[in-house]
């Protein structure tokens, strides 16, 4: 019911530049449980959007499947579409290793490789068998887009462990970016970091934006204003066929609209804390 | 009325509150107690070691010497007699046990661990075997090895590697159990990272989870020796001769011995002289043990530099 509204506004807003990424009636089952369905996204080039929502509505489950993360799940099964330049991804004929080259992840807890600073960063570009002149001056590279240089540029070959926990989320961006994606999703990044690391990942994903498309899971309504374009709010309610909880797409609009403007009731009573 | 009403109520609260106190205190005493017994079971295991070890080397003082490790055995003089060729037999045995287990138990747990499907059948029925397997006795695998190793199947005849390959067998299941556990402790959000930055699969299992796993590997890699490198029965079954006076031409040619074959054929002679040279072969025996087990600690430690 109210998808309907979502694909309008979306399509009235933004319908003329091609989105870098879709969702088209895309769902998720794990097993026998059907986690999200009737998604339907657009993200624009160099746009961030934010997804929003109460816990275990999907935000979770609907990003990785923008990167085939869901994979690795057994029992997960994705149904409609998801499009990267117009290719459905979860065509028989495309490599998910391929789509995770191009759509990077950071996720919701740091998670650096026990190895060095360098070696994390160079991880990437290594197994990918990126062709490059100089990996030193690749790592450095990404670890100045991310704001780390500064930091770490006398103890390359220091382990990934002896950085703070914001330090390290900023390596996971670097080694992210590393790889030269074109899309970058994020799961609640900040969600382990003190606010003062939280505001350097958010101005560095401000800066981000002139490269990247980005994609963020985030439970902080502020960030979420701050820092994105476009947001998406879902919600999980009980399905009137089958009688199950079930995740869904309430509303997709303009940062702005959303939280100035919904159009939905229940948006209204999340983004002012009334609700989840 | 009131008055006893109240009383009754700080009874009732000291009460409670006693035994609140002595629950407590018993709760302490159990601690305690607990943490005693499990002291007194180190101690125990520790106290019947070293009596063990100071025991043979007592006994076996008197041949603690150079000649126990250049001296060929002899029957005629027990006196100078050695046990070079035992040493080497044992040497090469573990080299052999070596390069056969760690590969075949390290694959074998990568695909348990890593590439298995665990709700298909076959998967938790080759599980459930190796675990059992963990359990049988040696000298069921000497069988074994005697009959598809050296006679039959692989047909070595009674070589050092016949040996190996059947020590090899006996300790497989310790390797993959092990080996299991140090993959299983691998957190599982090293592998995503990988998989998020589009690594593949073997790459994320060779660069990432592997080097995470190898100190534990080596772990079990150690206990597994160290329960191959005392064998005597499966030994004795599949061709370790007990009375050998020249080194093993090669892992795969010759007769060979291995030092707890050895000690056993001394320690039942009946002269004085024997017991002492079989004391002496336990003290050689647990110094190759600590130089190997030294050797593999030196290599975890190397390992495990980056802390997780
Ligand atoms: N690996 C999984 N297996 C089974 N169910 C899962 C799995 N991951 C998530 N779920 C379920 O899917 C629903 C959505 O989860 P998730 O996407 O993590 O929500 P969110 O990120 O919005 O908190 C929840 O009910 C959760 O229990
Ligand atoms: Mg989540």
């Amino acid at each position: 019911m109210t998808s309907q509204t979502t694909t309008e506004t979306t399509s009235n807003t933004r319908g003329h530049v091609p989105p870098v990424m879709a969702a088209r009636e895309l769902g998720v089952y794990y097993g026998d449980f059907h986690a999200v369905s009737g998604v339907n996204l657009d993200f624009n080039r160099h746009e961030v959007t934010a997804l929003i929502g109460p816990s275990g509505c999907g935000k979770s489950t609907v990003l990785r499947s923008l990167n085939r993360m869901n994979d690795l799940i057994p029992k997960a099964r994705v149904e409609g579409e998801v499009t990267y330049h117009g290719q459905d991804i979860y065509q028989p004929k495309i490599d998910p290793i391929e789509v995770r080259r191009r759509i990077g992840m950071v996720f919701q807890k740091p998670n650096p490789f026990p190895k060095s600073i360098f070696d994390n960063v160079a991880y990437g570009p290594r197994v990918t068998k990126m062709k490059v002149d100089s990996m030193n001056d690749l790592v450095e590279q990404s670890l100045r887009r991310a704001a780390l240089w500064d930091e770490v540029k006398d103890n390359l070959k220091g382990s990934a462990f002896g950085l703070s926990g914001g330090q390290q989320q900023r390596l996971c961006i670097a080694r992210a970016i590393a790889t030269s994606p074109d899309v970058i999703l994020l799961d609640e990044p900040c969600s382990s970091l003190d606010p003062i690391a939280t505001a350097a990942i958010e101005d560095l994903m401000t800066d981000l934006k002139q490269e990247y498309t980005q994609i963020i899971v985030t439970h902080n309504m502020q960030q979420a204003a701050r820092i994105s374009d476009t947001t998406a709010f879902f919600t999980a309610g009980v399905d009137e066929e089958s009688g199950k909880r079930i995740g869904r797409l309430v509303e997709y609009n303009d940062t702005s609209s959303i939280f100035n403007n919904p159009a939905e009731k229940s948006t209204e009573d999340y983004v002012s804390g009334r609700f989840g | 009325m009131m008055s006893t009403r109240a009383e009754k109520a700080s009874t009732v609260a000291r009460d409670t509150t006693r035994r609140i106190a002595m629950g407590k205190r018993k709760g302490i005493w159990k601690e305690q107690l607990f943490k005693y017994v499990l002291i007194l079971c180190i101690v125990i295991a520790f106290v019947t070691l070293l009596a063990l070890i100071i025991h043979s080397a007592w006994l076996g003082r008197g041949r603690l010497d150079l000649n126990l490790i250049t001296q060929m055995p002899s029957t005629l003089n027990p006196e100078t007699s050695g046990m070079q060729s035992a040493l080497w037999g044992t040497v090469i045995l573990m080299v052999g046990v070596l390069v056969t287990v760690v590969p075949l138990g390290i694959s074998a747990a990568v695909y348990l661990e890593e590439y298995a499907d665990t709700e298909r059948w076959w998967n938790r029925f080759i599980e459930l075997n190796i675990q059992n397997l963990a359990a049988v006795p040696s000298i069921v695998f000497g069988i074994l090895g005697l009959a598809y190793v050296v006679r039959e199947g692989f047909a070595f005849g009674p070589v050092a590697y016949a040996g190996s390959l059947t020590l090899a067998m006996l300790v497989l299941p310790t390797v993959i159990l092990a080996s299991r556990e140090a993959l299983k402790a691998v957190p599982d959000s090293i592998r995503q990272a990988s998989y998020g930055m589009g690594a593949t699969k073997w790459q994320t299992v060779w660069h990432q989870v592997l080097p995470v796993a190898v100190p534990g590997m080596i772990t079990g890699t150690i206990l597994a020796m160290s329960r191959a490198i005392g064998e005597t029965a499966p030994l004795l079954l599949v061709g370790a001769t007990t009375f050998v006076t020249f080194n093993p031409d090669s892992a795969f040619a010759g007769a060979y011995t291995a030092i707890p074959v050895q000690i056993y054929q001394w320690a039942s002679r009946p002269q004085p002289e024997f017991r002492e040279l079989a004391a002496a072969g336990v003290i050689l025996l647990i110094v190759v043990l600590l130089i190997m087990n030294s050797a593999a600690i030196w290599l975890r430690n190397r390992y495990s530099r980056f802390d997780l």
